[in-house]
């Protein structure tokens, strides 16, 4: 069951998207959720649609492999969905009982699914198409000016790798504590929600000192190798802008124009 | 000058208690002496508390000298400045493969230490290239590290070390936690560096088959260097070596207690291939 959990799961295919810089990725991301809420009309929404559509064709991923990231979300979608159906005060269309639903209710409600689900589609082309490490890369190299105030981009960075490469390791040492905990009779099934919780400490404490212990060590490991913060660090992939990176730049503000004047006109 | 020169190395750890008051003091090293030249292999074996690994830490200035003095690479581990230097000459395995790897791809992982000490783009892409050929891991250089065996991921470990380009390898029980077919690989790695490519080695181990291709082995007991000399020499002394809690390689044993009944076959016997030949030689 441990193992089913996939975090920053890329899906590699030879696209243009895959091609763009991180930091492109990461700006277009930014721009295209900041749009989702920017949309009051359908002459907006159908600009936002045509850009998602367009992207997502671009980026070869099989759109059924994206539709299976909003399983997650199916849940808040349908609270939503529900409340902004029945709680929007406005002229009532239906009502029964104790319930009504207005028009605007109804208006509020598609457009929040449809935001919900564009907001989780849009974000998962970032990581569909970006490794963690160019990810993450591009993350430090974009947040750079923080440094400035003293926030540690580099340190982050380096700690977000290090989380990403220790997940499955951890993982399966969960996993191997829990086989030698059941194996000494050790019940995590059954019970109320107290009695599980409790059940999980014989399995958490042996894993957080294991954990330090890893930490302990692969701080040896890096310091033996030289390592001593971001200063004077080259990298073996460094990122660079290409061409085709100023073009995308140039499309999205492109379509961020759009998606403000369709807001302001129509 | 050698390449290590250790005189009187003492390390002591110092537990306190919540006053600071010290505790306990435990000599971790009591008066080591070293010597390594530039492109030997020596081992250093040792029964677990011996103080084998806190002797490797130092070479590579993780850890400090109570008393005495070690020079490495002509530079003394005391002086702060030559710190990264010493680092990058002496490089060091360690014994879990799966702690000392950063990255999430090999050739990432590979590419960590020049990118520390400063490396361009141009020459991390060959020293990687050059490095995962010397350990025979080039063919998985796009691969995640959480994929490969034991064996492999102690190889990457030292193609990391490798594309530093240091002088020295120090491996602190590479082998610890490997199978006997991952253990061989990273022994043939480490032997054909050495043969090949001239570095320095310096095994920590307590197998004590691994030390038979080392030209010379220091024997640690209780914090202290009890023996030293070529294998040969070293295994010889089988009465020694039990005293000291290790065991004695099978083939040595057999030909050791072969000598006690009386069966002339000469001292030190390393490998079946010897006994063999002494043993046809007698009839």
């Amino acid at each position: 069951m441990l193992r089913d959990i996939t975090i920053g799961q890329y899906y590699p295919a030879d696209s243009v998207i895959h091609k763009l810089d991180p930091r492109t990725k990461l700006m277009a991301t930014m721009v295209y959720i900041l749009s989702l809420f920017l949309f009051r009309s359908l002459a907006g929404f159908a600009a936002v649609t045509l850009g998602l559509f367009l992207v997502i064709l671009l980026s070869k991923v099989p759109f059924g492999y994206m539709v299976k990231g909003l399983k997650a979300i199916v849940v808040i979608l349908l609270i939503t969905v529900i409340f902004n159906l029945f709680l929007t005060p406005g002229e009532p269309l239906i009502s029964f009982w104790k319930l009504r639903i207005t028009e605007e209710g109804l208006k509020n409600a598609g457009f929040m699914a449809v935001r919900l689900i564009y907001l989780i589609l849009g974000s998962s082309i970032l990581t569909l198409t970006t490794t963690p490490n160019q990810l993450t890369d591009g993350l430090e190299k974009s947040l750079r000016p923080l440094n400035k105030i003293h926030v540690p981009v580099h340190e982050i960075a380096m700690m977000m790798s290090i989380a990403l490469r220790f997940i499955p390791i951890l993982i399966e040492e969960t996993d191997k504590i829990m086989k030698a905990q059941l194996a000494r009779g050790a019940d995590f099934e059954s019970g109320n929600l107290v009695k599980k919780a409790k059940a999980m400490v014989p399995l958490l404490v042996p894993l957080f000192i294991s954990a330090f212990r890893r930490a302990n060590d692969l701080a040896l490991a890096m310091e033996a190798r030289c390592y001593h913060g971001g200063d004077g660090r080259t990298k073996m992939k460094p990122l660079k802008y290409k061409g085709i990176d100023g073009i995308a730049y140039l499309l999205v503000g492109g379509y961020f124009a759009a998606v403000i004047l369709l807001r302001r006109f129509l | 000058m050698n390449f290590i020169e250790a005189r009187k190395l003492v390390h002591e750890y110092i537990r306190r208690d919540e006053d600071d008051n010290v505790e306990s003091i435990l000599t971790a090293l009591d008066g080591v002496d070293l010597d390594v030249k530039e492109g030997e292999f020596v081992a250093i074996l040792g029964h677990n508390g011996s103080g084998k690994s806190t002797l490797a830490k130092h070479l590579n200035v993780l850890l400090k000298a109570s008393s005495g003095t070690l020079w490495v690479n002509g530079k003394d581990t005391k002086d702060e400045s030559s710190l990264w230097d010493i680092r990058q000459s002496a490089g060091m395995v360690f014994q879990n493969p799966d702690n000392q790897i950063i990255a999430s791809v090999v050739e990432e992982d590979v590419a960590f230490g020049p990118e520390n000490i400063g490396v361009p783009t141009s020459e991390i892409w060959k020293r990687v290239e050059r490095s995962l050929k010397s350990v025979g891991m080039i063919q998985y250089r796009e691969h995640s590290p959480n994929r490969l065996s034991g064996g492999q991921k102690q190889r990457v470990a030292i193609a990391g070390v490798m594309a530093m380009e240091p002088k020295c390898i120090v491996l602190d029980e590479p082998t610890a936690m490997l199978d006997p077919n991952g253990r061989r690989e990273v022994l043939d790695a480490v032997g054909q560096l050495n043969k090949e490519k001239g570095v320095t080695i310096i095994l920590i181990t307590h197998y004590m088959e691994e030390v038979i291709r080392a030209d010379r082995v220091y024997v640690m007991d209780n914090g202290k260097v009890v023996m030293h000399g070529t294998p040969r020499a070293i295994f010889s002394q089988v009465d020694a070596l039990k005293s000291y809690r290790l065991d004695v390689p099978q083939i040595t044993l057999l030909a050791y207690e072969l000598r006690k009944a009386g069966v002339p076959v000469p001292e030190g016997i390393l490998t079946r291939q010897e006994l063999v030949e002494a043993l046809c030689r007698l009839f």
